[in-house]
């Protein structure tokens, strides 16, 4: 077993047992610190393969930013673990079902999967070749300037769904007093305070 | 013997003398920054700071970590064990990770990967976990409300300074440091340098520098007054060390940065002199100095403060900085100073 091999079966073992534990963890926020794991080893094995630009992204997007939201959201839960439990229980066998659902389809991509003719022949080729680009600089290519129109628009789609979240969810309160702070900026000191000479043992 | 070193084993213990080569460089630099920290802050308020422990104090910090090691280790009762003492080495071992991919010259850098600049964000972005982890494991109110702090304000201004870079990378074309510093070798001496013609976002990169490192004015997840020492409330003994000594290396990896991007790493100022690693330490200490200076003159920021600036004042402005640069690269404006890739920088 050469060094490569070793690093992908280290990375393989890490992410499933990282996957297994944020399942059966009885603490959320060990959960997501297994879940955490997972995706760290997974932009390991993006490594191993090649796809450098991928694997940071997924540590920047996905363990930067979204499992930071997790751990933040299940910090502040006040989470009765004890029911949790009970209703694991009562949830397994459709948990089960899908799990063997997913079993089947990943069975069907290794065994009964057929490729289209001459998949080889433009996997060979990848565009732009590797020749010319990276891989950082193939994927800005094929995003921006290959399907330029197809990546714009499901970053609308992202947009709007983001502009749906914040509509739904801002309400203006008139009760609360808000900070202006180019007012507060501009306040002119003269006309907001007054020195008042104070004799002694007279007081004002 | 020259055998031995083109071997698996051979290869493995070159790679592990040069990591503990750069290793020691950025924990002796730590020791000489905790102490060069204290002696400017000093300095500003009148006093004198350390000047008992060895010549002119220099010793201090080395016995300061001493304490710090023999002390006990008090772990509280209602502490989630493990994470609580995972915390502080996430945070160590991230911050010294990063190092992995920082050039001192053209050759010597530790691990040249193409996306070295991405490797370096995404290690600063996991940064917080570490703080994270220790607030929420200490089971204990100050420490968590100090976590949450941290996260959001990370997380912030993670997000401008990452729109900073992509200015950087856009002029470059490239996400290497080595591209990078050699597309600012222009024959200009320091003129050639990025801090010209992204010099907006020098201001920029240095203020989210400080907020991302939890330097004041920003180091609201510690904020003493209110918060005791926030997430390290309840550490004590060798892990608070390691957080203290993350938090210090951090720093000091934003001063590489900040050298990196926009003062030509080790490239000379004056065109006649030659480049030297010197250079790029002496940037790196200068840059340390500023933060220093910050946080003795600067008083600190309230939190609402805080997140308007990140994201009214400096998101939109990196933001609309990203498409400038962009125009200004793709029509190759100014002579080409923002597409060093066009005119063979």
């Amino acid at each position: 077993m050469n060094m490569a091999d070793f690093t992908f079966y280290l990375f393989a073992v890490s992410v499933v047992t990282g996957g297994l534990l944020t399942v059966t963890a009885k603490n959320p926020v060990h959960s997501v610190l297994w879940l955490i794991l997972a995706f760290l080893s997974a932009a390991g094995l993006f490594v191993l393969v090649g796809a450098e630009f991928v694997a940071m992204l997924l540590i920047i997007v996905y363990v930067g930013a979204v499992a930071v939201l997790f751990l933040f959201v299940v910090m502040m839960l006040d989470i009765d673990f004890a029911s949790l439990k009970a209703e694991m229980a009562k949830y397994m066998p459709l948990a089960g079902l899908i799990g063997v659902v997913l079993l089947m389809q990943l069975a069907l991509a290794f065994g009964a999967w057929e490729f289209s003719d001459g998949i080889d022949a433009r996997l060979g080729n990848p565009i732009p070749p590797l020749t010319e680009a990276h891989n950082t600089e193939a994927l800005g290519l094929i995003l921006y300037d290959r399907y330029f129109l197809l990546f714009q628009l499901s970053g609308l789609i992202l947009l709007v769904a983001m502009i749906g979240a914040i509509v739904l969810t801002l309400r203006h309160r008139q009760d609360v007093k808000r900070q202006d702070v180019i007012a507060q900026m501009m306040r002119d000191p003269a006309k907001a305070l007054e020195l008042k000479d104070v004799k002694p043992g007279q007081g004002l | 013997m020259d055998g031995f070193f083109s071997t698996t084993l051979g290869l493995m213990a070159i790679m592990a003398a040069q990591s503990l080569l750069v290793i020691g460089f950025v924990m002796v630099s730590l020791l000489f920054l905790v102490y060069g920290d204290r002696k400017i802050w000093a300095a500003v308020m009148m006093r004198r700071g350390p000047n008992v422990v060895g010549v002119f104090g220099l010793l201090q910090t080395v016995a300061d970590a001493l304490k710090y090691v023999v002390k006990e280790v008090v772990i509280p009762a209602g502490a989630d064990r493990p994470v609580f003492l995972m915390a502080p080495m996430t945070s160590f071992v991230l911050a010294i990770l990063a190092w992995a991919v920082i050039p001192f010259n053209d050759t010597w850098v530790l691990a040249d990967i193409n996306v070295a600049i991405l490797y370096v964000f995404a290690m600063s972005s996991l940064e917080v976990y570490g703080v994270i982890m220790g607030g929420w494991a200490s089971n204990s109110k100050y420490p968590f409300l100090g976590s949450l702090r941290s996260a959001a304000q990370m997380i912030s201004y993670e997000v401008s300074i990452g729109l900073i870079i992509i200015g950087v990378i856009i002029s470059t074309g490239s996400l290497n440091f080595g591209d990078i510093v050699a597309a600012q070798d222009t024959g200009w001496g320091l003129f050639g340098w990025y801090w010209l013609p992204h010099l907006p976002m020098v201001f920029l990169f240095f203020i989210s520098a400080l907020a991302e490192t939890n330097r004041p004015p920003f180091d609201l997840p510690e904020a003493e007054s209110e918060l005791v020492a926030g997430y390290q409330v309840e550490y004590s003994s060798t892990p608070f060390l390691l957080f203290m000594a993350g938090e210090y290396i951090a720093i000091f990896l934003m001063c590489a940065l900040i050298t990196l991007l926009f003062f030509g790493g080790w490239l000379s100022p004056i065109p006649f002199i030659p480049d030297s690693p010197l250079w790029m330490v002496a940037k790196m200490a200068f840059f340390f100095f500023l933060f220093a200076m910050v946080k003795a003159i600067v008083p600190r920021y309230r939190y609402d403060q805080l997140m308007r600036l990140g994201w009214k004042v400096f998101l939109p402005f990196s933001l609309a900085w990203v498409v400038l640069v962009a125009f200004f690269a793709k029509f190759e404006l100014f002579g080409g100073a923002y597409a060093r890739w066009a005119i063979g920088g």
